[in-house]
């Protein structure tokens, strides 16, 4: 049974309901029982009861993610290597109907690019593009992989939605984890935020991580677009996917990531505006279900929140991020997939992660382990 | 002294990389505990970069590394990144640590198993994680292990010795050193495992994200010190039963 399957069987009605009439009871027990991973008690962290609680969440989950992960962070980068796209997604700056300059860096302007990053100390790449299967598709995906896991030690990719076998080959080209957020889990609105391209394929999408585990990728990353839908509703469902997909491709290790929408002018507007103190909870909630899940926290987000938010569950951040294909080199900012918030330089959050008496960690992979050459 | 293959050491008390607020305080802590074996992470380490950050912290005198194979999923894979590390590090020793599930970190006793086999007919000195299975530990030694490593509970958990009861029967089956390895939370859980026969400890987690890692590292020592020594002296028989008031073989005395 595929996750599609599963969810049918959850009215999103029901679940919205049970998450609403969950008491201070229901919070205070889901903080007793903390790890158990209980769907229920995932309900009462995610709950406007659990907003009273927010202190005693952020204690627990911070001692849980010290036990897991120590005083460390990892830092990756993003490496836009396009920025052309079939969709529509009304949220998006790469959509096909803004008229902005398209760009697909060749392999030349890779190597430009990844020199720079490289220079910033990074061993950690994450490959981003949008949805274009003649400019960036598998091939070009593949020969790019080929040429950067010879050059860090982990690649990661956030790309369009691929096929078994073609993660099957990329994993072996050098591809260790697949970045692909279903956006949101509300079949019946999806279409009103994807109303163009391959990506109006709500069913396609959402069974991408059944394929990315059928291919034993190492890491796939979850998350939904923050602010589309009602994020508790959302985020019960990307729970709901984790603990499905962690029994049924228990080989794989999972990330959940907290893209959020803010409210910028002249971007897209958000429906459910999710506040800073709302963004804790939800963070905190995941932790408490799953003391082992790695949680992202990208540039979107202000240095403010970043470092605050750091010691309260956060395993992984971006650093330095240009979301803009050649921006390491040639910064072009009417190119940029979404603002960036924090822009320190790699540096300067080295800085301030030793200031907060944590390890930055560059490098916690190693090529060698996928055996290339057996 | 403790030996492990053709490898002496006077601590009993081996240590890890991992979870340090940052290279200098993993450095003074790993030195504060007297540990003379440490083990690394072969993902964390730049293999290629001769003045990699993390091993310029290790150089501490005494202190050998036992690189592990942490992130491997199958065999195949744990031979291959020993035999990287034997090359880059200069060292036989390795700790086989194979864990395909990402989330406990749970070892797989098949495939450690195989590699062992493999990696000791290449001569190196092997000490592989495990679970606490008694019959994996003979297999093991069958292979040519240099050491059996079993848990105490899942790693990182701090939750002290919950598989006691197979551990003793490793320890008194056992012809290789039994170095528990895993969970040990506590100085009064190393000192138990000591107490029991175990031949050394490995902890990291509960030095490293201690309050004050270094004074943590003295009190580990001191308590694997003390649980050895109590080994040593003879543990007096635990005794929870009452006299019986009338006494059942009193008629034989008739």
């Amino acid at each position: 049974m595929s996750f599609y399957n599963l969810i049918k069987e959850y009215s999103r009605e029901e679940v919205k309901k049970e998450i609403y009439n969950k008491t201070p009871g229901d919070v205070e027990n889901a903080l007793v029982n903390a790890g158990s991973g209980d769907m229920n008690d995932f309900m009462a962290l995610l709950s406007p009861a659990a907003s009273n609680y927010i202190e005693k969440m952020a204690q627990i989950s911070r001692e849980l993610t010290l036990k897991r992960y120590g005083k460390t962070i990892q830092l990756y980068i993003p490496l836009y290597l396009s920025n052309e796209c079939t969709n529509g997604c009304v949220y998006c700056g790469f959509n096909h109907r803004n008229k902005i300059n398209r760009k697909t860096l060749s392999e030349k302007e890779i190597k430009e690019e990844t020199d720079k990053i490289k220079e910033m100390g990074f061993e950690h790449i994450l490959l981003v593009t949008g949805e274009h299967p003649k400019k960036a598709g598998f091939e070009y995906l593949q020969k790019a992989i080929e040429n950067l896991s010879e050059k860090f030690s982990l690649v990661s990719m956030e790309v369009q939605p691929l096929d078994t076998k073609e993660y099957k080959k990329l994993e072996k080209s050098g591809l260790n984890s697949v970045y692909i957020y279903q956006e949101t889990y509300h079949e019946k609105n999806y279409p009103r935020y994807h109303p163009t391209g391959k990506k109006t394929n709500y069913k396609y999408r959402l069974e991408t991580p059944d394929r990315i585990g059928e291919a034993e990728i190492h890491k796939a990353g979850l998350g939904v677009l923050l602010g589309l839908e009602d994020w508790r509703v959302d985020s019960f469902f990307t729970g709901l996917h984790v603990k499905y997909l962690q029994k049924k491709y228990w080989k794989t290790n999972y990330s959940i990531s907290f893209p959020r929408l803010r409210p910028f002018e002249g971007s897209y507007k958000p429906n459910y505006e999710i506040s800073d103190k709302e963004l804790v909870q939800l963070i905190t909630a995941y932790r408490i279900f799953d003391e082992n899940l790695e949680l992202a926290l990208s540039t979107r987000e202000s240095a403010h929140f970043r470092d605050h938010v750091l010691p309260l569950g956060i395993t992984t951040m971006s650093a330095g991020s240009r979301t803009e294909p050649g921006g390491y080199n040639k910064p072009h900012k009417e190119l940029e997939q979404f603002e960036v918030a924090d822009e320190r330089t790699p540096r300067e959050i080295r800085e301030t992660i030793q200031k907060m008496n944590y390890e930055a960690v560059w490098k916690n992979w190693d090529e060698a382990f996928l055996c290339k050459d057996s | 002294m403790l030996e492990i293959g053709k490898h002496t050491f006077n601590s009993r008390l081996f240590t890890g990389t991992g979870k340090f607020s940052s290279n200098q305080a993993m450095h003074d802590a790993i030195k504060a505990s007297g540990s003379e074996l440490v083990t690394v992470a072969l993902r964390r380490v730049d293999m290629n970069n001769s003045e990699d950050d993390l091993l310029a912290h290790l150089d501490i005198p005494g202190l050998s590394i036992l690189p592990n194979t942490s992130g491997v999923r199958d065999a195949k894979e744990a031979v291959f990144s020993a035999q990287l590390a034997r090359e880059a590090l200069g060292t036989n020793l390795v700790k086989v640590e194979i864990h395909p599930d990402p989330r406990y970190l749970l070892p797989d006793g098949e495939e450690t198993l195989k590699a062992t086999r493999e990696l000791a007919k290449d001569g190196f000195t092997i000490l592989p994680y495990i679970q606490a299975d008694p019959v994996l530990c003979k297999k093991l030694e069958d292979a040519g292990t240099a050491a059996v490593m079993p848990l105490g509970s899942p790693i990182g958990s701090n939750q002290g010795l919950n598989t006691k009861d197979f551990i003793k029967i490793i320890i008194e089956q056992s012809n290789v050193p039994v170095v528990v390895d895993a969970g040990i939370g506590a100085p009064s859980h190393a000192a138990e495992a000591m107490e029991m026969g175990a031949d050394a400890v490995l902890v990291n987690t509960a030095i490293a994200v201690a309050g004050d890692p270094v004074k943590m590292a003295q009190a580990f020592k001191i308590g694997v010190e003390a649980g050895r020594m109590a080994m040593k002296a003879k543990l007096g028989r635990k005794s929870n039963q009452a006299n019986a008031t009338s006494p059942l073989t009193s008629f034989l005395n008739d």
